[in-house]
């Protein structure tokens, strides 16, 4: 390379330009950077700050946690009365752990049903695939909202699938189907299945074929091929498949308020509820943060599956 | 490749699209029912449509999403692109992981949180400099916030792959670097800009959590809208609304898919004809 366009190695031979060049590059560099600074990044810091304060009746609803007072003193108080409160309360704890359970079942189920999904797709015709997976990425753009509400239509108690099966005489009564834990699963299945399939894909379709082949010469049975070559070369596939249906799956707000029963009290309908309900912002910002907190680890393996895809 | 799939594929594949699509097929089926009850087919109408357009709160609410779509899509790509450019042009610069880290956050972040955070920022922002009231503005740019991260790694892949000795063959004929830019690599990444502005589109149209924290008293987008009648139960007229929101989303989805696969084969028949 020995002209890169708006590199700072870039044609030695102008040093006006050079200057130019070095200051044009953060006009491009900075809009962007300090927008998500600003309203993506240090609202993270607002929510640290303030679950660290107290309910006031006031606008808006929290003490100051930075205090100046008439001498000139700065006041520091920290109240760490919000994430006692997390821990006494078992309600916190017990969401938390339901909602790992639902995601964790959800995100296997989704593996099960989405790996052939995506292995049949990248064994398809170029041009076939392009169209399956258009098919795919429809409802991947449409609102959870929705689609959720789409599935009401069909498990509710006078839904098609009840009025089917009462008319076929399969069942004498109406099947409770709504408010159960089954209809949490099937939303978040139903809602993220498209998430699961999309890196699967990316993965399978650049898997090289002549190793099957050459596993197929060497007596390999399909199946025997399939676990020693197929499926470990699928590994950053699958782990990215699963992050993006586990992380968005614990937090999720929508399917277990609107397909749930009272029972399923996932941590996002608790954070919902603590913030519309009890109106209570400093242990609502106090349970986000503890909840991103154990998100860490999780977000870091998808992050590094996925730089490491993308390099690939 | 292969061509020969196992049934055990076909199937899975087939049973995979026909769950994703049933629901949606059924809604919008229902939305053409004349009967209120949602268990009796009461014949074909499109009542429930007209109906639609005597409700202001609905109207009133798609309105607002519509106008804040469009400034949403319109700011994401704009901001996206320049993400996506400092990315793939700049190797080294101070912040570059900063970056790379926000742009790929929002894709993973649950809403609740990032409409939680969000929230607490303005409200202090507003109690601290008088700005931004909530409503209009706050929705647009938490809207902007998470879109435009989808557009950086819609364009970032596209600006990867495009060709650079146009633009460099341009620059040595005397073009400054954003001229070469402008007339030679913009062309070429225009449909993923373009793809990305829809898919930003159909984002913000359909957001209902962040929405819901970050929007003040008055501002109710159409998702919200749905939601609070949703929760008091089934109305047809939601149905016929859901129907034309998936069109709706759908068709930008397409459009976007159109796009960029014609200038996927452009870029391949290119290639060929420069082999020739």
């Amino acid at each position: 390379m020995t002209t890169t366009v708006l590199d700072d190695s870039a044609v030695p031979a102008r040093p006006r330009g050079q200057w130019l060049k070095r200051r044009a590059k953060w006009l491009i560099i900075l809009p962007p950077l300090l927008f998500l600074l600003v309203f993506f990044l240090i609202p993270f810091g607002f929510a640290l700050t303030i679950s660290f304060a107290d309910t006031a009746v006031r606008v808006p609803p929290f003490t100051d946690i930075l205090s100046v007072s008439p001498d000139w003193h700065i006041h520091l108080t920290l109240n760490l009365g919000n994430f006692k409160y997390l821990f006494s309360d078992e309600v916190y704890g017990l969401s938390y752990l339901y909602s790992l359970k639902t995601a964790f079942f959800s995100t296997l189920i989704c593996l099960a049903i989405g790996y052939p999904m995506a292995y049949g797709i990248a064994r398809t015709s170029k041009s076939t695939q392009s169209i399956l997976l258009l098919i795919i990425i429809l409802p991947f753009w449409t609102s959870f909202l929705l689609r959720v509400y789409a599935l009401e239509g069909i498990i509710r108690e006078t839904g098609l699938l009840n009025t089917a099966l009462l008319w076929l005489g399969v069942i004498d009564h109406p099947l409770q189907i709504m408010r159960t834990t089954f209809a949490v699963y099937l939303g978040i299945i139903y809602s993220y299945l498209p998430f699961m399939v999309l890196p699967l894909f990316a993965t399978l379709e650049k898997l090289d074929h002549s190793l099957l082949e050459a596993a197929a010469d060497l007596g390999s049975p399909p199946w025997r091929a399939f676990l020693d070559v197929t499926l470990p070369l699928s590994i950053p596939g699958i782990i990215a498949g699963s992050m993006l249906v586990f992380i968005p799956a614990i937090g999720e707000f929508v399917i277990p308020t609107l397909l749930g029963g009272p029972d399923n009290l996932m941590i996002g309908r608790v954070l919902w509820d603590e913030f519309f309900g009890n109106r209570d912002w400093p242990v609502a910002s106090a349970v986000a943060i503890a909840f991103l907190v154990l998100l860490v680890g999780p977000i870091a393996i998808y992050q590094h599956y996925n730089t490491k895809q993308l390099e690939a | 490749m292969e061509n020969r799939i196992s049934p055990f594929l076909v199937s899975s594949l087939c049973i995979g699209i026909a769950v994703l699509y049933i629901p949606i097929l059924v809604l919008i089926g229902y939305s053409f029912n004349a009967s209120a009850l949602v268990s009796v087919w009461g014949g074909f109408s499109t009542s429930w449509y007209s109906e639609l357009l005597h409700n202001d709160q609905i109207l009133d609410a798609a309105w607002l999403s519509l106008k804040i779509g469009v400034v949403v899509s319109t700011g994401s790509v704009i901001l996206g692109t320049l993400a996506a450019i400092s990315l793939v042009r700049f190797k080294m610069f101070r912040g570059r992981l900063l970056l790379t880290g926000m742009v790929n956050a929002p894709l993973v972040m649950p809403e609740i949180i990032t409409g939680i955070t969000q929230l607490l920022l303005f409200v202090s922002m507003l109690h601290v400099i008088g700005w931004p009231h909530r409503g209009f503005t706050t929705i647009a740019i938490a809207h902007i916030a998470f879109c435009s991260a989808y557009v950086t790694v819609t364009v970032q892949s596209r600006l990867a792959s495009a060709d650079r000795s146009l633009e460099e063959a341009a620059m040595d004929l005397g073009s400054g670097p954003v001229r070469a830019f402008i007339d030679t690599t913009l062309p070429g990444i225009a449909p993923a800009l373009a793809s990305s502005w829809l898919l930003s589109f159909t984002l913000s149209l359909d957001d209902l959590v962040i929405s819901s924290f970050v929007s003040g008293p008055g501002a109710s987008t159409l998702p919200m809208v749905i939601f609070s009648k949703v929760k008091l139960g089934v109305s047809p007229d939601i149905n016929a609304l859901a129907s034309l929101m998936i069109c709706l989303v759908g068709a930008c989805v397409l459009l976007a898919g159109y796009l960029m696969r014609r200038a996927e084969r452009q870029r391949v028949l290119d290639a060929q004809m420069a082999e020739r």
